[in-house]
């Protein structure tokens, strides 16, 4: 195939600078609401004793479960040796080591002590999978630096082949790690299952590649390099692939905790009587974050539209933040269920009476922290694509599949 | 053959009578050493002693609440302040909690028990199993506490706990004990009184707060020792765990729910 | 020549400096006078090894007592408290981590922060509600003092 030039991002430097400013603003008034819960302490925050995982968590998870998938493009052009994909593999890279570091940076920054950072690096109880994380992360951010060298440096071309199958098969460990977090928990009905970490997989798939497809069409369009619509539509017929294996291991979730009476009440509080919990499932998980995005992908006209194309992304970003959310908070906020067969009259501790769930919501600062990791994710990638030569100059169908040309 | 069983055995009786003499002699000095000995513990804890409560929730009154209030004495736990600006249902939902009373109805029979709520001290505790630092620990004579030298206030403990038991400090604390330290940011919980454990003393707070009370529904003590309270009150009734399918082989049981 | 000689001056000022922060005459003290320290002619280790290795006393005795339940030891924090807190003007004990208290004097001259006192007490306390009754620690410690946040304990 065509040899496939590499150059920086080249935008006009006032909008390349306003962009980075924007973003830096976002980032800072992030770090200022951070610096305030952890001057104040989480009182200032919506996050109880009953719902201890809030807003910044939906937001990290899901940072950290997109960079994943974000590398998913690289993958597929080296382990599955697609040609196609191959001129996208940096750009794959830099994304994924971008939203992994935003995602950690607003957990770290979440934590009651955030000083005691060092603490966490240096003491671990490996039965708990978040010290495992604590490697799987930092150790990914590695693998994934030298995976890009060895795509950008000529010299260790040959290497990105075995360096792309550590960093393909770290990447689900990974992933799998995080949604174990969730899964290993027996205390909680709507955790508790081994289908979390395959879902996690499933879902990295799609938001990773929703969020390198806007990233790819921006930084493209405001640079006016040709991407042609072979590409486009291969990338969004992808989408469309893991959009559906989404439903698909949804579906097995809530068929198999409904098979079993035990978990009725769970999932009776998300499908029917959970308020902004099932409001989030149906609308946001179920019908933006999936069904929307899944009919514009395969629409006959809307399908080859890029508008189209980039509102279906947006939507399964979006879907996704819901589906961490009904996961994460709607699983907190429904109550251990310590008394089978039993209905609690009153508690001092707020343990579901009458099977009432726990209350939270998001408060201001820790929507900021959220948003500032992932403005920091997007100051990495711009800065990324600015200095580096990262970005094929073109993705017009001659140059991604000369067999399009040939037939004109 | 009736004679026979007519006839006194004085062997047997003076073999009695110096068998009884022999066991108040070897055991009367431990009675008395145990009551003395309020001292500091000089050495490690070992796990030659496991403690553990029976809670006996027929015994538990309606309405009554004088464990959680000597509790929160004991601890430290009155002393905590509504932060300035916050809300009192805020409030509510965000100051630690070590021990809580619980009224559960069965749904089919309508019985009404109540029950105190607390840290369970596990034999395989979940908490200790996620902590990433290891700051949740369980110390060798059984008791699941948390390390808050070492505790970095992730909170993964209180999302894996099968009792909500945990407490996350969510505002700088003013006034705290020298027996209970207590600060913003770490996760903490019911200790079974571990200062008193480790100064010698008998019993907990809530323990002794209900028998002062007059229910005696707590029963507190060493579940290896076959003649503890707490092991004989056990041998007397049926008791079980809360949640006991998760095969935790909790350190607190509960009869007569 | 210029360039030397003011890298010159800039070494030896350095020098001058670090070495003025060197821990002064064996014979100041930093002790609060009205403390039972006061009155005590050395800490439970002699005064040189307390101010160079106070901490790693601390650290170690820390996990001593947390995992180990071991209570009876001379290096507990307590102990340090309830020999170096000294009375206020009302003759209520006040917190060591105050300004111009014990703890503090060394501290904010070696600008080294403690989080010690976020968590700990900085004012002698009962061990035990029992114990407070039976009133083993005076007449002034039977309930707990107004530690405040004002007296300086929680720099959070």
């Amino acid at each position: 195939m065509k040899r496939i030039v590499y150059r920086e991002w080249r935008l006009q430097p006032e909008r390349y600078w306003g962009l980075l400013a924007i973003l830096g603003a976002v980032a800072a008034i992030a770090g200022l609401a951070a610096l305030y819960m952890e001057h104040h302490g989480h009182w200032v925050t919506g996050m109880t004793n009953q719902v201890v995982w809030g807003t910044p968590h939906v937001f990290a998870v899901f940072l950290i479960v997109a960079a994943s998938g974000a590398l998913n493009v690289a993958s597929i052009g080296t382990v599955f040796g697609r040609t196609a994909y191959k001129p996208l593999g940096r750009l794959s890279g830099l994304l994924s080591i971008a939203l992994l570091a935003g995602g950690l940076m607003v957990l770290v920054l979440d934590l009651g002590r955030p000083e005691r950072l060092v603490v966490a690096a240096t003491t671990y109880n490996f039965k708990s999978i978040f010290a495992w994380n604590i490697f799987l992360y930092t150790g990914f951010m590695v693998i994934v630096v030298a995976y890009l060298w060895t795509m950008a440096e000529r010299k260790v071309n040959a290497y990105s082949k075995p360096v792309g199958y550590v960093a393909f098969v770290w990447r689900l460990l990974l992933t799998m790690g995080t949604g174990a977090i969730f899964g290993f928990l027996v205390a909680r009905q709507a955790y508790d299952t081994a289908i979390l970490p395959p879902m996690f997989i499933i879902m990295s798939f799609a938001y990773g590649l929703a969020i390198f497809i806007l990233v790819l069409m921006f930084a493209y369009h405001q640079d006016k390099r040709p991407m042609g619509d072979v590409m486009l539509f291969k990338l969004k017929n992808l989408l469309g692939v893991f959009v559906a294996a989404i439903l698909l291991l949804t579906l097995m979730y809530h068929l198999t905790k409904l098979y079993g009476t035990k978990n009725h009440g769970v999932e009776a509080f998300i499908l029917m009587t959970g308020g902004i919990y099932t409001a989030m499932f149906w609308i946001g998980w179920i019908l933006v974050g999936c069904l929307a995005p899944l009919g514009i992908v395969y629409h006959p006209v809307l399908g080859k539209d890029r508008t189209w194309i980039a509102a279906a992304c947006g939507m399964v970003i979006l879907g996704g933040l819901a589906a961490v959310y009904v996961i994460i908070i709607g699983g907190q906020a429904y109550p251990l269920e310590m008394f089978p067969g039993k209905t609690i009259l009153a508690s001092g501790f707020h343990d579901g009476v009458a099977g009432a769930a726990a209350w939270y919501s998001p408060s201001i600062p820790e929507v900021l922290l959220g948003i500032g990791g992932v403005a920091v994710a997007l100051i990495i990638t711009a800065v990324g694509v600015r200095v580096l030569q990262f970005l094929p100059e073109s993705l017009s169908d001659q140059v991604v599949d000369p067999h399009v040309a040939a037939k004109g | 053959m009736t004679q026979e069983h007519d006839k006194v055995d004085g062997a047997r009786r003076s073999f009695i009578g110096a068998a009884a003499g022999l066991t108040a002699a070897t055991v009367a000095p431990g009675v008395i050493l145990h009551t003395v000995a309020a001292a500091p513990r000089a050495e490690a804890v070992t796990d030659k002693v496991r403690w553990g409560m029976l809670i006996d929730t027929a015994k538990c009154a309606d309405g009554c609440t004088a464990c959680v209030q000597a509790c929160d004495r004991e601890n430290g736990l009155d002393l905590q302040i509504k932060p300035e600006g916050a809300s009192e249902q805020m409030w509510d939902r965000q100051r630690a909690v070590w021990i809580r009373k619980v009224q559960v109805q069965d749904n089919l029979t309508g019985r009404v028990t109540n029950l105190p709520m607390l840290c369970q001290h596990c034999e395989h505790p979940p908490c200790v199993d996620v902590c990433p630092t290891g700051a949740s620990f369980k110390r060798a004579d059984g008791i699941v506490m948390v390390d808050r030298h070492t505790c970095i206030g992730c909170r993964y403990c209180m999302m894996a706990c099968p009792y909500k038991a945990r407490s996350f400090i969510h505002q700088v604390v003013a006034e705290k004990l020298t027996a209970t330290p207590r600060g913003k940011g770490c996760v903490e919980s019911c200790n079974l009184c571990v200062h008193r454990r480790d100064h010698g003393e008998a019993s907990t707070a809530c323990a002794d707060a209900c028998a002062a009370a007059g229910h005696h529904a707590i029963v507190f003590g060493d579940l290896t020792d076959a003649g503890s309270a707490v092991s004989k009150a056990m041998a007397a009734a049926a008791s079980r765990q809360i949640r006991e399918d998760l095969d935790l082989n909790t350190g607190v049981r509960y009869s007569s729910i | 020549m210029a360039n030397a000689v003011v890298r010159g001056l800039l070494a030896v000022t350095g020098l001058v400096w670090a070495l003025g922060a060197q821990p002064v005459a064996a014979d100041e003290t930093f002790v609060t006078p009205g403390s039972n320290a006061a009155g005590l002619t050395s800490c439970v280790e002699p005064t040189d090894f307390m101010r160079r290795n106070h901490m790693e006393i601390i650290k170690h005795q820390r996990n001593t007592v947390v995992h180990q339940g071991i209570r009876d030891s001379k290096h507990t924090l307590a102990g340090c408290i309830d020999c170096h807190v000294a009375p206020g003007p009302d003759h209520k004990p006040v917190s060591v981590y105050a300004e111009g208290q014990f703890c503090h004097r060394c501290h904010a001259y070696a600008a080294v922060d403690v989080n010690c006192f976020g968590c700990h007490a900085t004012v002698p306390t009962p061990a035990t509600a029992s114990k407070a009754a039976s009133g083993e620690f005076g007449p002034d410690v039977a309930q707990v003092p107004d530690q405040g946040a004002a007296a300086g304990g929680n720099r959070p």
